[in-house]
């Protein structure tokens, strides 16, 4: 069983930036006076640094297509589609002839995990000048193949023709049927934006055809001859050993299905997948629940008081010199929020007596391998990991479980395919959640409307325990035969994302707690900066009434970022002058995600009626993401950010006992469902001549403070704790 | 075990199987019909739907015993013979009305019903007939989109 227990980092501002600068590299403290990323010329843009060579990035095809490899796996961000606008865009190709392979460690790069909005800014900048580099030497290779001097030459989908004689060669011809093995080097000529044709622009998804069709497209739809199902059965209390099946047990048990213990693991598996279900079922049946009161309820409490000595108060800064401050200070809190993909967890797997095969959604193939290569004993070179899409996550869930109870299964059952899904009350309380967060908040303002302190005490769990080369960091090798418990805590400083202001302050204190709660925890769409960025643009709002500033020239004023004022600007115009009726109120928020990554600002328009009972009704994003590659794309995904969002705010909360979690499934825990869903709006900014900043989970951190500012506005009633559920109006 | 024929997509299917086994297996093993997904196998979810003649329901709930002769019919089967697109998988590729796409047909489906019994909807229907069927993508703004937009095509 887990322990709660804590660790703490306490430091002043300074101290905070070296204690966290050995636990972190590039922390971005001191970002909010940098104009913005400076494009590195002299260095190989994202994975390309770690992947220099050519070939690793593209292949010529025979009839001169190209085919484009990443290592980022598609999760409905639309990579794929970005991968080809580029790749089209520099080797003057027609977007049809690119495909795309994805994450396979037979065949991609290493770019480690698809996460943290990084796709466009480390794989597509790849591709861009991989593209761009093979481009320059396709030229010269045809130059030379045709005794031409280069600078006649014109490359137009696939074919290099010289302009006065008119002859002409396909680029594969050009290779002889080879690859381009060379390394890329700087500089690369980057085809320039206003000779765009692709870049930039609405292309649409592929995927979307197959999607509509209802063709088999995820890793749940994938189906081999002679494949075996399996549904496996864990421990589902914390800490639970399985109990030993009786004969008995086995009665009205369907007899095609193979019951396996294995360490506390327990798999049923037979080529009939229902019967698979129906045997699992029973058997989970029998098992039964301890019933010990809730105790998410008072976690908040908890949490703070996993303290070495009186740490966690936060005391007037020393050396303040300022008076005559005027203090806003408040304590807010963030649950356990699920990922809750639709479809659950699925993997396959196969093994040939050498060679392990695994078909996965895991956002990472690479580190996915490592961690089963540990699980199993097996070396690496003997495993191959293939991306498939899944169910959208938005962060670490059960895809990788799953696929690691097919590879444990495939060993026992080798020369067959064997597919395991998660059931859905499996997939509830067995994923790895986002972490509960409490953030202590004391800000001290200015006469003139600045803000002259602030002072953080934050409590957070792990913010990522994803696939390493840790076994233990896969839930099945915890339950072997002989467990492999993990061994660290993974990456803790995702509860400090976003947690300094984007603000000019005068003096800001931070305190970083860590706690480990009983909860299984990991990366969630945004980590710690939705919980900050709710916790900031509280007091932010709730220093704009003391100012009597209206709330966004407040923030303005609070700001010298141009790009950061500019979509605080652009929102106020969307929203003056808007109408509501006494039961309406409109809320607003910022933040600059990773305080060095996408701006956005996001209002929200909400009703509150006479028993509490909130409703979302409107939702604007402005958001500048720097360059923007497919505006359409990230649109769809900012709009999405915001509906998941405003899900989590209004009504999502993990409840648990002491013995085990009771969210099981969409009734115990629900989202959003049509009926309340938010129309929502999305302006970009596209500022000329900007690297691309990742977009695709920016809209996240805004959108709770909007909601419950809004919320204040109507009823006067103040939101710390989330969810929001129904606001108590009373006194 | 009993002979069970059932409709699906206009053609027949005879086969040997319990009754009670949920429609969802039946179509994605047997007739290797992947469209209509696992969700949840409880009803709250929507990403299994199938149309049962007109009406749009849950086929993890369904057992294949009670559709015998019944005009069922799956995402697969709305283009028509021709290979056009149905209006409202028209209008879902037009509003690009899906991320990962995993409870895209299940509201296609729904859609497709309700369109059936009522050709010019309201906001308020349309947000009602997608009641039973969740996202985790926030693709629902787009997704009513496209249906307003399959029903104004189709008038
Ligand atoms: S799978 Fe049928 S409703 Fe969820
Ligand atoms: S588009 Fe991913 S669940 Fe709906």
């Amino acid at each position: 069983m887990k322990a709660e227990n804590s660790h703490i980092v306490k430091a002043g501002r300074r101290d905070f930036v070296r204690q966290l600068g050995t636990l972190v590299v590039g922390f971005p403290i001191l970002s909010w006076n940098n104009p913005g990323e400076v494009i590195q010329d002299l260095k190989l843009p994202g994975s390309l640094s770690r992947h220099p060579s050519l070939d690793a990035w593209l292949e010529i095809l025979e009839d001169n297509r190209i085919r484009v490899f990443t290592g980022k796996i598609e999760l409905g961000q639309g990579i794929s589609t970005v991968i080809r606008q580029v790749a089209a865009e520099e080797l003057f190709a027609d977007i049809e002839q690119v495909e795309v392979v994805v994450a396979d460690t037979g065949r991609t790069p290493n770019e480690g995990y698809t996460a943290g909005s990084g796709s466009v800014k480390g794989s597509a900048m790849s591709v861009r000048y991989a593209a761009a580099f093979a481009r320059k030497k396709l030229c010269e290779l045809a130059a030379a193949k045709l005794g031409l001097s280069d600078d006649q030459l014109i490359l137009q989908g696939g074919v290099v023709s010289h302009k006065s004689s008119g002859k002409q060669i396909g680029i594969s011809e050009i290779l002889n049927g080879q690859q381009l093995k060379t390394e890329i080097e700087l500089p690369v000529d980057l085809v320039s934006q206003e000779n765009y044709r692709y870049v930039g622009t609405d292309v649409r998804h592929k995927a979307m055809e197959s999607i509509v069709a209802g063709k088999p497209w995820f890793v749940q739809d994938l189906f081999f001859d002679g494949m075996l199902h399996a549904r496996v059965l864990r421990p589902t209390t914390f800490g639970q050993i399985l109990p030993d099946l009786k004969p008995e047990d086995g009665k009205g048990f369907p007899l095609e299905v193979e019951v396996r213990r294995h360490g506390n693991l327990l798999a049923f598996v037979s080529e009939h997948e229902y019967q698979v279900v129906k045997a699992y079922n029973r058997v989970r049946s029998m098992i039964s629940i301890p019933d010990s009161g809730t105790s998410h309820g008072d976690l908040r409490d908890r949490m703070a008081k996993f303290e070495t000595e009186n740490e966690g108060q936060l005391s007037p800064l020393e050396n303040l010199d300022e008076q005559d401050l005027t203090w806003v200070e408040g304590s807010f809190y963030k649950p356990y929020v699920m990922h809750g993909a639709i479809g659950p967890a699925c993997g396959v797997a196969h093994y040939d007596g050498t060679e392990l095969t695994i078909w996965t959604h895991s956002q990472g193939v690479y580190p996915f391998r490592s961690a089963v290569s540990a699980m199993l004993d097996l070396d690496e070179e003997n495993i191959r990991v293939i991306g498939v899409p899944g169910s959208g996550c938005f962060g670490h869930n059960s895809s990788d479980d799953a696929a690691a109870d097919a590879a444990v299964l495939a060993l026992l059952y080798p020369g067959k395919h064997i597919r395991v899904q998660w059931m859905r009350e499996q997939e509830h309380a067995g994923e790895p959640y986002g972490s509960a967060m409490r953030m202590d908040v004391r800000a001290g303002l200015r006469g003139d409307g600045t803000v002259a302190t602030w002072q953080a005490g934050i409590w957070t769990d792990s913010h990522s325990t994803r696939p390493n080369s840790d076994a233990g960091t896969l839930l099945t090798a915890r339950h072997l035969p002989k467990p492999k418990p993990m061994s660290g805590r993974g990456y803790l400083r995702g509860g400090v994302r976003n947690a300094e202001p984007y603000y000019h302050v005068g003096m800001t204190e931070i305190q970083a707690h860590f706690f480990e709660g009983k909860q299984r925890v990991s990366s969630l769409r945004s980590l710690g900066a939705y919980a900050n960025a709710f916790a900031i643009e509280s007091v932010m709002d709730e220093m704009s009434m003391l100012a009597g500033m209206d709330p966004l020239d407040f923030r303005i004023k609070n700001l010298s970022d141009k790009r950061a004022i500019a979509v605080l600007e652009k929102l106020k115009a969307t929203t003056d002058g808007m109408q509501l009726n006494d039961d309406e109120g409109l809320g607003f928020a910022f933040c600059r995600y990773k305080n060095n990554d996408a701006y956005c600002a996001v209002a929200a328009r909400v009703k509150v009626d006479n028993h509490g009972q909130v409703e979302v009704e409107e939702l604007w994003a402005v958001l500048d993401a720097g360059e923007v590659m497919n505006p359409d794309g990230l649109i769809n995904q900012t709009e999405g950010g915001m509906i998941q969002a405003a899900s989590w705010t209004l009504m999502e909360q993990v409840t648990f006992t002491s013995e085990m979690t009771t969210s099981r499934n969409w009734g115990t825990y629900p989202i959003l469902r049509c009926p309340d869903v938010p129309m929502v709006h999305v302006d970009l900014i596209r500022p000329a001549g900007v690297p691309p900043l990742g977009g695709g989970e920016a809209a996240t951190p805004p959108t709770p403070a909007a909601i419950t500012n809004a919320v204040f506005r109507v009823t006067g009633k103040r939101i710390y704790d989330l969810p929001i559920g129904t606001v108590s109006l009373d006194g | 075990m009993a002979l069970i024929t059932i409709r699906v997509n206009g053609e027949s299917h005879q086969f040997e199987e319990d009754q009670e086994v949920p429609l969802l297996y039946v179509l994605r093993n047997r007739l290797r019909l992947t469209g209509p997904k696992f969700g949840c196998g409880l009803g709250q979810c929507g990403s299994c739907k199938v149309l049962v003649g007109d009406v749009a329901q849950f086929s993890c709930l369904v057992p294949v015993g009670s559709v015998v002769n019944q005009e069922i019919t799956t995402i697969e089967g709305l283009q028509s013979d021709t290979g056009e697109w149905h209006p409202v998988q028209q209008a879902f590729m037009e509003e690009q009305a899906a991320q990962c796409g995993y409870c895209t047909g299940g509201m296609i489906i729904s859609a497709v019903a309700l369109l059936r019994k009522n050709n010019q909807p309201e906001d308020a229907e349309i947000r009602e007939a997608l009641n039973g069927n969740l996202c985790r993508c926030g693709s629902q703004a787009r997704v009513i989109k496209a249906i307003d937009r399959a029903a104004k095509a189709d008038k």
